[in-house]
């Protein structure tokens, strides 16, 4: 069990009258790497922020290793951020810009000449000591702000969207880069993005936020394959949401055509919400179908087909690498296993709120 | 495309010619008769005439209430500045445009303004002696041309600094609270350095007009105090020697000159002064 | 510490403010002493209308203000559209010639252009204090409408050739419009230096014309006139209330532009 290392608890945070986050609990272990995923607006980075000391909550205690850091500022909080758009001193060079946390600490000068040759090894950037912020590209400004926080050996790294600018190759190779260096660094990773590919390919937990509320909390499979409400579900991946009746235990009827599932407990006779993955879409001759419905597009997206299935007037969307016709008429299987039941909202805002922890 | 691009060319014609007769020429006969005298021919007496002890020494006083008032200008604009930039209250730039109306506003009405409060009998006076406190004496006197200096050109030096510190990212200064600095050294190291290029555009558009006026000291020196540019207007004006008042000229351009170029080295974005 | 901010800004305020202030006052003063409050009055407005050559300055003025910006708008700007055609090198020497006039002090500027004007013997008068105001217009006019061409998407220009347009009309229809703000805030700029000026035009100027600065400047010299109070804050009030009605249709445009996207 790994060791406790921030806790929020009961954070709440207005700016002006719009409130962002409301009575928000959150624990953070150690050698962790999280990832805080939402749509813009759901309070991600302003969470971020609090943790780092840059803005202060309205209510609510922020505590690391035990110790109350709410009211303590920036400089003095044994963690360093990764900033969205780099924040790099552009008067500064680059062996500059990385040293500055440790001139602030009256660190030697061999000590910190040795990380700094450290820490651009670390980022792949060796020899960049003398060049100037501004002649560089994008993912080489990224990497100088990664090596400037890293330097100072801070317990938490806090990086707010900081592939946001890149394009999408450069974006994958920085994710790896990051998983790497968490490995390598061996400290807690704060990550907060509203790409849920970045979230699944490098957390080890996600926190799935949406209007302030903590959604759901996992890791990248169980935030998959476990959606615990509509929201997530929807944000999560690309899914067939559907409305549905909880017949009994382990029967849902969707549409009123009756399929096994593995889930309880969710009673007799239930409104509930369904998710089924497109990949575990089966398509088989209508005969074998639980379901049967007619094809009204295919599309070829390289690593599979989607198609789109009319089933008596419900769109169901099927992954597969093998591609049907349009027209065709075929029938549909899902792997009871597969079927992920969920608790309906009682109403708009408990939809909103999803579960507190 | 190439005949619009013909035409295009074209449009700037007018200016050129207007550029190279109203800007260009004037510039080389300043330079023609500052080398020659009345006859026509090539002398360097009208520039070496800065060395006569009243033409030292009125560029020697241009030179030092320049300085001053400079200096002054950028002490009041700085703080101020900083004030208005960093607090992040939107209302601030409505702020800095009420500080900017008085430099619409005729400046030689304003430096006027400075005679009618300065004087003996003028405004000030007459208050402290209704409160019998002893009266001021800055009328005529280097000290009241440094504040006729100062209130005419402290708007051109807010303006520039005013647009250097609010462009600085207010993530920069997260990011050096963030690797451990106080507010301090946040100054020293990231904001004053960010902040040069405004504060070097302010001083090059303060000291140069100060170093030159001739106005100011007219209205608050009582003429009995003359700057450089007062030596050179009545050249023109009143002995109609043009080749003295050329030659002193070319030596008020030397310092021109090195203006603009410390202006230009340090232009690194190439955005110019506002 | 708040509190001492606040103090700051507003001791600086006061500064600014005070002469401004306090010729105000003056000049609802019936007593010409500077220190002594001798009842309200307007007789100095009333005067301030009847001086012929007060007014007469002021026509000039305004005159030499609207026709100078107007003149340096349509070469300045034909300059920056000619000027994009130019390879970087040509560019750099015309913006470098351009700045000139704004980097040079009033005083050489207005001794070079009074010495041309005597040189070729050009009876000073309007027309040369024009020619003069005109010059160290455009460098604004410039100023502000180049880097509006910098922001200018190109492709607009394109798109409308693509759509039929003649250059001219296409120029016309996409370009103009997206310059206007640069082009506006220039004639601005070139119609506030031309009416502040008094040291150029003091060169350049004949004795028969009297612009506003160069009124003051010989009455001042001569003596106290509180008609000049009154005309101080005549201008004032105007150039205030010009400012905040110019800040507050850029409020309002910036506004719309924000609510649209």
């Amino acid at each position: 069990m790994k060791d406790e290392l921030i806790t929020l608890r009961s954070v709440s945070k207005s700016f002006g009258d719009k409130l962002i986050l409301d009575d928000l609990n959150l624990t953070i272990h150690e050698n962790e790497f999280v990832t805080l995923l939402g749509p813009s607006g759901c309070g991600k980075s302003t969470t971020l922020r609090i943790i780092g000391g840059f803005e202060s909550p309205d209510s609510g205690s922020v505590f690391f290793e035990g110790r109350d850091i709410t009211n303590l500022p920036p400089n003095k909080r044994q963690l360093n951020m990764v900033f969205q758009n780099y924040a790099l001193f552009t008067h500064m060079s680059v062996a500059e810009n990385i040293a500055f946390g440790l001139k602030i600490g009256k660190k030697p000068k061999d000590y910190i000449e040795d990380k700094i040759r450290y820490a651009l090894r670390l980022v792949n950037l060796e020899g960049y000591e003398r060049r100037s912020p501004s002649t560089l590209s994008g993912g080489q400004q990224q990497r100088i702000a990664i090596a400037r926080a890293i330097v100072n050996e801070p317990k938490v790294l806090l990086l707010d969207e900081p592939l946001g600018a890149l394009d999408l190759k450069l974006r994958q190779d920085m994710q790896y880069e990051l998983i790497r260096l968490k490995n390598e660094l061996g400290i807690t990773f704060i990550y907060v993005t509203h790409d849920q590919q970045e979230a699944l390919t490098m957390s080890d937990k996600i926190v799935v936020m949406n209007q302030g509320y903590i959604q759901q909390e996992g890791t990248p499979e169980q935030i998959y394959n476990e959606p615990e409400n509509a929201f997530v579900a929807d944000f999560i991946g690309d899914s067939n949401l559907f409305p549905a009746v909880m017949v009994r235990d382990r029967l849902v009827a969707i549409d009123d055509n009756p399929f096994e599932c593995v889930d309880e407990g969710f009673g007799v006779n239930r409104p509930v919400d369904i998710v089924i993955r497109p990949e575990d879409v089966e398509i088989v001759p209508p005969a074998r179908g639980t379901v049967t419905g007619v094809v009204t597009d295919v599309i070829f997206k390289g690593v599979h087909y989607e198609m789109c299935i009319d089933v008596k007037g419900r769109e169901w969307v099927c992954h597969s690498t093998v591609a049907h016709a349009v027209d065709e008429e075929v029938g549909i299987k899902v792997d009871p296993f597969n079927i992920q039941v969920m608790k309906k909202p009682e109403s708009e805002d408990e939809e909103a709120a999803g579960i507190n922890e | 495309m190439s005949k619009t691009s013909k035409h295009t060319a074209m449009l700037g014609l007018p200016y050129y010619a207007w550029a190279i007769v109203f800007i260009i020429v004037p510039l080389f006969m300043v330079v023609y008769y500052g080398l020659t005298d009345k006859t026509g021919a090539f002398t360097l007496a009208n520039i070496m005439a800065i060395a006569h002890p009243a033409h030292s020494k009125a560029l020697w006083t241009s030179l030092v209430l320049s300085l001053e008032s400079t200096a002054v200008c950028l002490l009041l604009a700085y703080p101020l500045c900083m004030i208005l930039a960093r607090s992040g209250k939107s209302s601030n730039s409505f702020l800095v445009l009420f500080l900017i109306v008085p430099m619409w506003m005729n400046f030689l009405l304003r430096t006027y303004a400075w005679q009618s409060i300065l004087e003996k009998t003028g405004i000030i006076n007459t208050f402290l002696t209704a409160l019998h406190l002893p009266t001021q004496h800055l009328i005529n006197t280097k000290g009241g041309i440094i504040l006729g200096m100062v209130y005419d050109f402290l708007p051109f030096m807010i303006l520039p600094i005013y647009n250097a510190l609010a462009k600085i990212d207010k993530n920069v200064i997260h990011a050096a609270h963030d690797l451990g600095a106080n507010d301090l050294q946040t100054f020293l190291r990231i904001i004053l350095p960010l902040s040069m290029p405004g504060v070097i555009s302010g001083i090059t558009m303060v000291f140069i007009p100060g170093m030159t006026t001739f106005v100011i000291s007219s209205l608050l020196g009582g003429g009995k105090i003359l700057l450089i540019g007062n030596v050179i207007e009545q050249e023109f004006t009143l002995a109609y020697d043009w080749n003295m008042g050329s030659g002193l000229s070319l030596v008020l351009l030397v310092f021109i000159i090195i203006n603009i170029v410390i202006q230009m080295l340090t232009d690194k974005d190439g955005e110019g002064v506002m | 510490m708040k509190a001492l901010k606040r103090f700051y800004v507003g001791l600086i305020f006061v500064f600014m403010y005070s002469p401004i202030v306090l010729l105000f006052i003056q000049s609802f003063n019936q007593s010409k002493s500077r220190g002594h409050w001798g009842g309200f009055t307007l007789q100095w407005y009333a005067q301030l209308l009847d001086d012929e050559s007060i007014l007469e300055a002021l026509r000039n003025s305004i005159l030499l203000a609207v026709l100078s910006a107007a003149i340096a708008v349509v070469l300045g700007t034909a300059a920056c559209v000619a000027m994009q055609k130019m390879k970087a090198k040509n560019r750099a020497v015309v913006m470098g010639i351009t700045n000139i006039p704004m980097l040079n002090a009033d005083i050489v500027t207005g001794v070079a252009l009074m010495l041309l004007f005597l040189t070729i013997r050009i009876e000073r008068g309007f027309g040369t204090v024009l020619l003069a105001h005109i010059t160290f217009n455009i460098p604004y006019v410039i100023l502000n409408v180049m880097p509006r061409f910098r922001e200018l998407n190109p492709h607009i220009y394109e798109a409308a050739l693509d759509l039929g347009a003649t250059p001219v009309y296409a120029f016309f229809k996409t370009v103009l419009p997206e310059i206007m703000p640069g082009v506006g805030s220039g004639a601005l700029m070139a119609f506030t230096m031309s009416l502040d000026d008094f040291i150029i035009t003091h060169f350049t100027t004949g004795s028969g014309t009297q612009t506003l600065s160069t009124k003051i400047y010989s009455e001042v010299k001569m003596g106290i006139k509180p008609e000049i109070y009154a005309l101080s804050s005549v201008i004032f009030v105007t150039v205030l209330v010009l400012l905040i009605l110019v800040n507050r249709v850029q409020y309002r445009l910036d506004r719309q532009r924000l609510e649209a996207e």
